[in-house]
């Protein structure tokens, strides 16, 4: 894994909920334009992870973060204002959670509180982010419509472009496909593989095969740490460890 | 022993027994009030100046002072206390501050009237006269407001509180601030909840008396200004009925006063719903 450029790297990161340990000495670096799936059973710390990158944690009062964590190279939590690192890393999370208002309004909800006011440029964001997230053709007609009234794959794919909306680098997702049937899965999975060319991506799965069909590289966590990191088709080939040899063949998790 | 499919039939009639009986004294009281009160609702009784302290004339200023008096107390009670129930839930929801607000508006909302009656009296009317004008539009709203700002901010806060934290985690994750976030998402959600609350304010401050024959005045001439005195449908009503004693006026009073208490509670409903449509798209 030399052939890009590290997006994001953590240095010794742990993260405690009170007294609950939760992230222990993670040391891993994400390439840029590629597909990082984390894998690993229930409770290992995945989504806990993934929201350390863009902060989310902080919302959290009693939770408490040690070692480092870089976006290009400079410090997520000493260099960036957070408004800046959210923009720059965007979340969708795993049951679809678009706003209560129209299917425009969700879009535009983020450049809009980046201060973007003018109607045609929001039109045109509107536009393009719905192109990236393959979901224009279907919602053309009815951007005035409220987007509850979208099938649950609509729905997520409402919410990558929202998160696309903002410009990010970075779009973190949290098992995006768990709450969807299969068809609509396919459908996210082959968006996942266009936005790579130009999205640093980094999904969480319980989907062994989808992790195998979609990520470049796979982490696997267990118990807060990182047993395994490297190509996803070593880690599922020839893995290193007995542990993920066994949770990678379903002998637990 | 009695089986409990007979059980079942017994509580099933018990029930039925409750509704009915809660029907039958809901239309008997509108019915009883309406069939007396309606034959004296005419345009007269709704544009002219009451005459003889109530006795004959129409009701006139007190359907305006009760109107100005409501919106009045509305504009000082409803942003302040969603304000407070935005800080509450959304600032300092655990915090030892916040507990100590909550007791103090769970307190405030278990105080009789007449004792805000009294407070309003000496501190609005007597001590802030230069500013209110004495008895007048001013001290009866404020002195209401106060009444009905536990009762908007605990409704506020429930409201706030099911609104989904989705909504707010996929806000922040696009980059909004905390405000942004409580303006945009979460107030938007929570308006029909915000709503109850107001509704119920609005119930219970046209509803009152004991506290406003402390503070408002009981003028029946048309306020021109908020330092004027008043006198609401209901406090005229009290006192028509009772000093009076025209029960004719009364009921026709009472009459007028339900109608305006549902043209209010729809006006709001509507003026929310505007809000709504605008904070949304
Ligand atoms: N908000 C929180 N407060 C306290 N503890 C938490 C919180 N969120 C997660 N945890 C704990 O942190 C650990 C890791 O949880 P996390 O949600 O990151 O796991 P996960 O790998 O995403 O699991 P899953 O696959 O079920 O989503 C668990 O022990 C969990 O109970
Ligand atoms: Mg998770």
């Amino acid at each position: 894994m030399h052939e890009s450029q590290v997006k994001i790297y953590t240095e010794d990161l742990n993260l405690f909920y009170g007294d609950n340990h939760a992230i222990k000495n993670i040391d891993i670096q994400v390439q840029e334009n590629k597909v990082t799936a984390l894998i690993g059973p229930s409770g290992c710390g995945k989504s806990t992870f993934l929201k350390t990158l863009n902060r989310m944690n902080d919302l959290i009062p009693y939770v408490k973060i040690t070692g480092e964590v870089y976006l290009d190279n400079l410090n997520s939590y000493n260099d960036y204002d957070i408004v800046e690192l959210r923009k720059r890393i965007g979340m969708v999370f795993q049951k679809p959670n678009p706003f209560p208002m129209s299917i425009y309004d969700n879009i535009a909800y983020g450049p809009r509180t980046h201060g973007i006011k003018d109607k045609a440029v929001l039109d045109e964001i509107v536009e393009k982010s719905l192109q990236s997230a393959a979901l224009w053709v279907e919602v053309k007609d009815r951007l005035k419509q409220n987007a509850f009234g979208l099938s649950g794959g609509q729905q997520q794919r409402l919410c990558i472009a929202r998160v696309l909306a903002v410009e990010p680098e970075v779009v973190l997702m949290d098992e995006p496909t768990s709450a969807l049937d299969p068809l609509a899965t396919l459908k996210i999975e082959d968006l996942v593989q266009v936005l790579k060319n130009n999205y640093t991506i980094i999904i969480v799965t319980h989907n062994m095969q989808q992790a195998g069909r979609i990520s470049d590289h796979t982490a696997f966590f267990l118990n807060g740490e990182i047993v395994e990191y490297g190509a996803t088709e070593e880690i599922f080939t020839v893995p290193r460890d007995k542990r993920t040899e066994d949770y990678i063949t379903g002998r637990f998790g | 022993m009695l089986k409990p499919r007979s059980i079942e039939k017994f509580a099933k009639f018990i029930l039925w027994c409750a509704a009915l009986f809660t029907v039958t004294f809901l239309v008997l009281v509108l019915g009883f009030i309406l069939s007396n009160g309606l034959p004296k609702v005419s345009w007269e009784f709704l544009t002219a100046e009451p005459e003889a302290m109530g006795a004959a004339g129409g009701i006139f200023s007190t359907i305006v002072s009760t109107v100005i008096f409501t919106v009045t107390t509305l504009v000082i009670a409803v942003p302040i206390g969603i304000l407070a129930a935005i800080y509450l839930t959304e600032y300092i929801s655990k915090g030892p501050i916040a507990g100590a607000i909550r007791f103090g508006t769970d307190a405030l909302a278990g105080i009789p009237s007449i004792v805000f009656g009294l407070f309003g009296f000496a501190f609005f009317v007597v001590i802030l006269k230069p500013v209110t004008g004495g008895w007048s539009l001013a001290s009866g709203a404020l002195t209401a407001a106060f009444m009905i700002l536990p009762t908007i901010i605990t409704t506020t806060e429930e409201a706030i509180k099911a609104v989904p934290d989705s909504y707010r985690e996929g806000s922040y994750a696009l980059g909004a601030t905390k405000w942004q976030t409580v303006s945009r998402i979460v107030l938007p959600s929570a308006l029909p909840g915000v709503m109850t609350g107001v509704i119920l304010g609005i119930g219970r401050i046209v509803g009152e008396t004991a506290a406003l024959l402390l503070t408002l005045g009981g003028s029946l001439y048309v306020p021109l200004s908020l330092t004027d005195p008043a006198s609401t449908m209901s406090m005229h009503l009290y006192k028509v009925a009772m000093e009076v004693g025209a029960m004719d006026m009364a009921f026709g009073t009472a009459t007028v006063l339900i109608i305006t208490v549902l043209l209010i509670n729809i006006s709001a409903n509507f003026i929310m719903r505007g809000l709504k449509r605008r904070t949304t798209t």
